[in-house]
């Protein structure tokens, strides 16, 4: 194992032994400020990828419009729904609309963004991150993770044990147990579609290009472009979400741009892959073995005296 | 748009990238109020409230393009005096016939001109208090009623006569303030001003600004007038026939555009040709001399119809017989489809085709619906699943209150499985007119087959049976041309060849446009406006050329009607002299050294026709229409703020209230609603009228991006259904305060129909609204759902009455009352007593 575990890395398909040759790492880049909540992406996942339906089975879940509720194994692009009440131009809450009692006339005049007065409803479509540092692909035993010639990271059905060790791992609760057998499922960026020359499934189902499919440093580039765009425009809380090499994964191949804080859709605001600490846990671990080992001959020198 | 048309939202978030203002009107706050500049709640039926102050804030401030208003438009025709406006006679119009509950357009004309009626219907109209007989505005045709023959009002061009169309729409729509705005549709004014600012700015010569909507506009019973009032505010700001203007229709589903150009309505023929009627249209000679509008395109309406006529019946179709003329079927009054439905529920109607249509579910009333279907004699039913229309002998709602005994229907149910777009041929038109056309990719699975098959096949077995016959009634469909070529292993008729009929044909071979046709049938064509589908002999409906290998504008993907045009009338993207209003929206012009009319489109114009062309008085057709008249389908050429003719409910749109509303009309205290809508005042069809707390909040009906209309293509489907599991209802946190509704528990909402249940989605995104200071509550349902499939609910359609608007006979589905309460409807029995106690206590009377 030559693969580093932290901070940015340039070449993550070279780094796990593919040749020079390699295709460019690709990516997804998820433009939630043109997500209109259609659903289109979940959709079309399932049905090119054969998952098994099962969600809405409890009837509505009153979390506005999503009744898929969150990514698993048999949900690998899922839409957020976020209602909130609106942020005042002077950025206080209204707390008439807060606390549900909507006075229709003193509800602020709407802003870019946040539409209405009362309430806005930000969509964003999750997915896996595909992480420059995946810790599912470093906990798995059995080897059924790996990283893909695209730099993506796959799941092989036919080799995963159901060990799980990959789910706490995942440091954004992305991949997930069937309940059957307990074998991992998560989004493979469609492997099948990237190596026939298409793009994956979601992307093509996307009606206002909200996800983007592509190669990755080309994608940055892009998101770039359009968050310097809602800059100029005065939308002043966007920012992008897993673009950064130097972040806790090492930068995400599937970002986003959001509109507000991670934590408003869900998202952990600081990820950082968790086997980061591996080579100090083993040393530690090197260490305290040995420290133990001292200290029981010790115990045994000390026994004989 | 995003909720219901999430593909073609895919340009409004386009163009919102490259700058455009997007503002969403809509009662509720949606996906694509999620994504707008500004949302703008209003009340549901409030409408030419809000755009008739749109209107009165651009002639107040004389804010409307001059030239092109003066130049394009009827602003400066004079009226006859006659003419007396809503605001003078309490709410109606001069020409109302209360007995009848009509009008006569008499009065509406222009000084000196004895103006007719719309192409297709004229002599029905000038007999008025025909009342709501069939084939009036629609028989009017695509481009609009046509005027008078002798249509050269007098004009001044100063627009300050006081009975000039401008100083009449100054004064009709003087009322319509600001405030006004805030007590009928609870828009406040400051609000309201932004909106008004922002549309004004953004037209005029350099800045075109479009409108787009759907049934939220249509669904009234004065649906047409919304249409009208918004086409007014256009026209005044020059937004017509211009890049990046108009008024865009969002169709229901795939293909309806084409379902209205090559109808499927009662009262029209393919190309907005209007259905003779029994009793005046007894020859060619009659039907052509009473629609043609002898001046502008509608002038060769002779031409359209023989080659119509020569379309279907062929050889036999001869000058002798008046190329089978009386062939086609005859109106004698209204054959919509709610008359049809009481028409069943009545026993006069006794068999029924239902083609991708579920109105068990779809439509309003659905108990009517369900009672209609239960007594027939038989029904046919083609869809891709066993749809609540397919089954209500075993579960419609009425069987579990006892209405209904599945023992005791009698209808004969035939389900026939259809096949899907991938699994037949075929043309899509939509919204903007383009016809595109779709392969089939694989054969329909098990017994499924394309409706072309079915009623190409239908119509053999019916020719067989006739085979012999004597009786002339039965010449029409034994002297069809039914030769169609078939193909692949179920016998399919071609597709192609279908679209060749339609494209038409001349003695050299397929036509390339309709100004070939002609009236002494040597041409054949199946759709006048589809003309040149096929031009050279091929499928122009099936090119694909990518956007960034063509100009802008695209014409080499697809084919739109008439002649490739993409933009309408836009001969008006020029000034009157021929030159582009500015070099920004650029568009079609007239080459002076050429002597000829160029640009990015092909232009809706004879092409050599210069600008300063003025007609003699006795020119007829195009050759009666001046270089300067852009709508050449008006017998004017003019776009018409005023309509002198050719609507049932008065030449000005006005606002009138919802059958069922909250509100008491504040314009017109003694005329709440429109006076001349399409009623059927009978005991199964009771109405609230204004008035009293029994039915105290507005409910509207819609769709979700999640399911297709009544639920026959995705209630079935486990990956949709999941999506949005079962019917609810979203209501505001007020509305749950007052009523005691629980997130997530069960709500009943009850009309003097019926009774139905749903969850309860409390939502901030549904905002009461304070009018004056009354605040209303509105509720939102979401009509997908019934009794079969994977995701079920109670129809939300169940909860509607019918009344209609007279122009185009549609229900009024978008605004009505209703009360809401906490927990599930009763069961059985019980839920008739519920509804009855309702009435009771509302004074709603067994005649409703």
């Amino acid at each position: 194992m030559t693969h580093s575990l932290y901070g940015p890395l340039p070449d993550v398909a070279g780094d796990a032994g593919y040749d020079h040759g390699h295709p460019p790492r690709m990516g997804f880049f998820t433009d939630t400020s043109v997500c209109i909540g259609c659903k289109a992406c979940e959709v079309a996942c399932k049905e090119w990828n054969l998952l098994p339906t099962g969600a809405g089975a409890d009837g509505i879940s009153g979390l506005s419009y999503d009744n898929t509720q969150a990514l698993g194994a048999n949900t690998w692009r899922h839409v957020a729904f976020v209602e909130q009440p609106a942020t005042r131009p002077d950025g206080s809450v209204d707390a008439l609309a807060a606390a549900g009692t909507a006075d229709a006339v003193d509800l602020g005049m709407p802003t870019v963004g946040a539409p209405d007065g009362g309430v806005r409803w930000l969509m964003s479509s999750d997915v896996c991150k595909h992480c420059t540092h995946a810790a599912c692909l470093d906990v798995c035993p059995t080897g059924a993770l790996f990283r893909t010639e695209f730099g993506t990271v796959v799941v092989q059905p036919d080799v995963c044990n159901g060990c799980g060790y990959c789910v706490p791992a995942c440091p954004y609760g992305v991949i997930d147990q069937r309940h059957d057998d307990g074998r991992v499922f998560k989004c493979t960026m469609c492997y099948d579609r990237l190596g026939a020359g298409m793009e994956p499934a979601c992307a093509k189902a996307c009606p206002t290009d909200s996800i983007q499919f592509g190669e990755l440093d080309e994608l940055r580039e892009r998101a770039d472009a359009r968050l310097a765009a809602l800059h100029d425009d005065g939308v002043a809380d966007a920012r992008l979400y897993g673009r950064d090499p130097d972040d806790g994964v090492g930068g995400d191949g599937a970002f986003f741009l959001l509109l507000d804080e991670p934590e408003t859709y869900g998202l952990p605001p600081d990820p950082v892959v968790t086997t980061r600490d591996l080579p100090s846990i083993a040393k530690h671990v090197a260490l305290a073995a040995g420290a133990v080992a001292v200290a029981a001959v010790a115990a045994f020198l000390g026994g004989r005296r | 748009m995003a909720e219901c048309h999430p593909v073609g939202f895919q340009w409004v978030v386009e163009a919102k990238k490259r700058g455009a203002t997007v503002i969403h009107v809509d009662p509720r706050f949606t996906r694509t109020s999620a994504l707008a500049d500004l949302h703008v709640p209003l009340r549901a039926g409030s409408d030419i409230a809000f755009l008739g102050a749109l209107v009165n804030h651009v002639l107040t401030r004389e804010a409307d393009f001059r030239e092109y208003v003066v130049a394009y438009t009827n602003a400066a025709a004079i009226l006859s005096d006659e003419f007396v406006d809503t605001e003078d006679l309490a709410g109606v119009f001069s020409g109302y016939d209360p007995d009848t509950g009509s009008y006569s357009a008499t009065s509406w004309q222009y000084e000196g001109a004895s103006e007719a009626s719309a192409a297709g219907s004229r002599d029905q109209w000038d007999e008025a208090g025909v009342g709501h007989e069939a084939g009036r505005a629609e028989a009017a045709g695509s481009g609009g009623a046509a005027g008078a023959a002798s249509a050269r009002p007098e004009r001044d061009e100063t627009l300050t006569h006081p009975r000039c169309v401008y100083q009449v729409l100054k004064r009709h729509f003087a009322r319509y303030t600001p405030e006004l705005v805030e007590r009928v549709c609870g828009i406040d004014p400051r609000t309201f001003a932004r909106i008004a600012e922002a549309v004004v700015a953004n037209s005029g010569r350099d800045r075109t600004t479009a409108f787009v909507y759907s049934v939220g506009w249509t669904q009234h019973t004065v649906g047409a007038q919304y249409i009208r009032t918004a086409s007014i505010l256009q026209l005044l700001l020059g937004n017509i026939g211009r890049p990046g203007g108009g008024i865009m229709a969002l169709r229901g589903h795939a293909s309806i555009q084409g379902s209205t150009d090559i109808p499927t309505l009662f009262n029209l023929l393919p190309g907005y040709i209007p259905m003779p009627h029994a009793h005046q249209h007894e020859d060619l000679d009659a039907f052509v001399a009473a629609d043609a509008g002898r001046t502008g395109y509608w002038g060769h309406m002779r031409a359209y119809l023989v080659s119509l006529l020569k379309s279907w019946w062929g050889d036999a179709a001869r000058e002798d017989n008046d190329w089978c003329f009386g062939h086609l079927p005859r109106l004698t009054g209204d054959h919509g489809t709610y008359s049809t439905v009481m028409g069943q529920v009545d026993g006069s109607v006794k068999g029924y085709f239902l083609v991708g249509e579920n109105p068990a579910v779809g439509s309003a009333h659905g108990k009517l619906q369900r009672l209609g279907l239960a007594n027939l004699d038989w029904l046919v039913v083609r869809d891709f699943s066993l749809i609540e229309s397919a089954t209500f002998w075993q579960n419609a709602p009425e069987i579990e209150t006892g209405e209904l005994s599945t023992e005791t229907i009698g209808t004969e149910v035939f389900f026939l499985p259809a096949a899907s777009h991938v699994e037949k041929d075929g043309t899509f038109t939509n919204t903007q007119r383009l016809l595109q056309w779709h392969h089939k990719a694989i054969e329909p699975p098990g017994d499924a087959r394309s409706d072309l098959w079915f009623f190409y096949h239908l119509g053999r077995a019916i020719r067989r049976k006739l085979a012999g016959s004597t009786d002339p009634r039965d010449r029409p469909v034994l002297d069809l041309v039914w030769d169609y070529p078939t193909e692949g292993r179920y016998d399919d008729p071609s597709a192609e060849a279908v679209l060749a009929e339609i494209n038409g044909f001349g003695p050299d071979g397929p036509l390339s446009s309709y100004t070939q046709l002609r009236d002494d049938g040597s041409t054949r064509c199946g759709c006048w406006i589809y003309c040149g589908c096929r031009a050279d002999g091929v499928n122009q409906t099936a090119r694909r050329k990518p956007g960034h290998e063509q100009s802008w504008v695209a014409p080499e993907w697809g084919w739109a009607w008439p002649a490739n045009r993409r933009i309408l009338y836009n001969r008006a993207s020029a000034d009157p002299d021929g030159n582009p209003w500015s070099e920004r929206k650029r568009y079609v012009w007239w080459d002076a050294d050429e002597r000829r009319w160029t640009g990015a489109d092909v232009p809706d114009f004879e092409p050599t026709k210069d600008p300063a062309y003025r007609p003699p008085p006795d020119a007829t057709a195009e050759d009666a229409l001046a270089g300067v008249d852009p709508f050449i389908m008006q017998t004017d050429g003019k776009g018409w703020l005023f309509v002198p003719t050719g609507l049932a409910d008065g030449p000005l749109p006005t606002h009138y209230e919802p059958a069922e509303s909250v509100l008491r009309n504040p314009l017109y205290p003694t005329r709440q609603s429109n006076p001349v809508r399409q009623r059927y005042p009978r005991p199964d069809n009771p109405i609230h009228q204004f008035g009293g707390d029994v039915y105290p909040y507005v409910f509207t009906t819609y769709r979700l991006t999640e399911h297709h209309t009544a639920g026959g293509m995705s209630r079935t489907l486990p990956y949709l259904a999941e999506l949005q599991p079962e019917m609810f209802c979203e209501v505001s946190p007020a509305l749950a305060a007052e009523r005691g509704l629980t997130h997530g528990g069960w709500a009943t909402v009850v009309t003097p129909r019926t009774a139905i249940e749903a969850r309860v989605l409390v939502t901030a995104r549904i905002r009461p609204l304070r009018l004056g200071d009354t605040t209303v509550h509105q509720i939102g349902l979401p009509y997908h759902w019934g009794s079969n499939g994977i995701a079920t609910g109670d129809a939300a359609n169940d909860l509607l009455g019918i009344e209609l608007d007279p122009n185009v006979y549609i229900q009024e589905a978008k605004a009505a009352t209703c009360d809401i309460r906490p927990g599930r409807r009763p069961r059985g029995p019980e839920l008739l007593a519920l509804v009855r106690a309702y009435r009771r206590r509302a004074g709603i009377g067994e005649d409703g």
